[in-house]
């Protein structure tokens, strides 16, 4: 029944492969080439297992030391897992033992496969999903540990690196605003944050753009149910 | 690294924490498909859109104090959007950008 499941998962599962093995690789380069040894990246992908994340826990390990903060930011950055959550209840039910690991592992492309593709006659769906999340988490952890370790042996001049980030991010907002219909989310997240980046400054600001972007959706709901509840 | 490695291992642990509180959270509240609160299910819908506009300003909040006001990221940001409308190409258009931007760091600017 395993064998079977893991055979009909792993096909589905190349193509992001591919590209978290090209992320991976990056982003562990990336954690050595700033100073940190591979056990940081190896460590990191298979617990925090988020790809965005990662890349910004970097970031937080090397500014001044604030547990709260690194809490309130993993929770917003990842908060669209809440949704994949929710999409996921009734699936994820009737999974045994499997379902705490289908939850752990749960990141974005996991979910896109696991939320459209059904298994084919005859397959267990809980262990097609399992197999689906074990064989993403097993490349990306791949992936970053062995850009770390080739980290140690070349060496070239890597200042610049750390824009992998910011181009990984800018290449994600693209594709959302493309397959998105209404762009209002992605200007109040953008515009947000920039304006308290100029009130706040550059140490302080996180905080106040999370509140304010949380605020303006909260206040956008209300409106259009408002507006909602005129017309009828 | 300023941190010791307590200090790092405690901000993994938080991150870890985080990440998740937000995977884990529906299945603890909603164990029998009970509908979650409107103001939940409103945010799941548009918070993914907004935290990357976040994050990228975020990767940018201390160019204004680089010395070379923006100019080697404004250049490469530019380029990414180029090259991904042009080739739609994720992985490409992200090694494309970083490889411009080093070359920028280290040789132009």
């Amino acid at each position: 029944m395993k064998k079977k499941a893991f055979k009909a998962a792993l096909p589905h599962t190349l193509p992001i492969c591919v590209g978290f093995l090209f992320l991976g690789v990056s982003y562990g380069f990336m954690m050595r080439s700033r100073g940190f040894s591979f056990v940081y990246p190896l460590f990191m992908s298979m617990f925090i297992f988020a790809g965005s994340m990662e890349f910004v826990t970097a970031n937080l390990l090397l500014s001044a030391f604030n547990p709260l903060y690194a809490f309130l930011l993993a929770l917003m950055v990842n908060a669209r897992h809440l949704f994949y959550g929710i999409s996921m209840l009734e699936k994820y039910k009737n999974t045994g033992f499997k379902k705490f690991y289908l939850i752990y592992g749960m990141c974005d492309e996991t979910f896109s496969i696991n939320c459209t593709v059904d298994p084919p006659e005859g397959v267990d769906r809980g262990w097609f999903m399992f197999f689906v999340t074990l064989l993403n988490q097993i490349y990306w952890v791949a992936g970053a540990t062995a850009g770390a370790l080739l980290g140690y042996v070349i060496h070239f001049d890597t200042t610049g690196i750390e824009f992998v980030m910011t181009a990984l991010f800018v290449v994600m907002f693209i594709n959302q605003w493309e397959e998105a219909r209404d762009h209002r989310p992605a200007l109040v997240g953008l515009g947000c944050s920039a304006i308290c980046l100029l009130l706040f400054g550059s140490s302080y600001f996180i905080i106040p753009a999370m509140v304010s972007i949380i605020l303006c959706f909260e206040l956008q709901r209300r409106m259009e149910k408002r507006k909602e509840t005129v017309k009828s | 690294m300023t941190m010791t490695t307590t200090q790092s291992i405690i901000i993994i642990v938080c991150v870890v924490l985080g990440t998740m509180v937000t995977r884990f959270l529906p299945f603890l509240i909603f164990p029998e498909g009970k509908e979650p609160p409107e103001f939940i299910l409103h945010l799941g819908k548009v918070l993914p859109y907004a935290v990357i506009g976040l994050l990228i300003i975020y990767c940018l909040k201390d160019v204004s104090t680089s010395g070379t006001y923006g100019l080697p990221e404004a250049i490469a940001i530019l380029f990414i959007v180029f090259l991904h409308k042009w080739k739609k190409h994720t992985l490409l258009s992200i090694g494309g950008g970083t490889v411009l931007y080093m070359l920028l760091v280290q040789m132009v600017f």
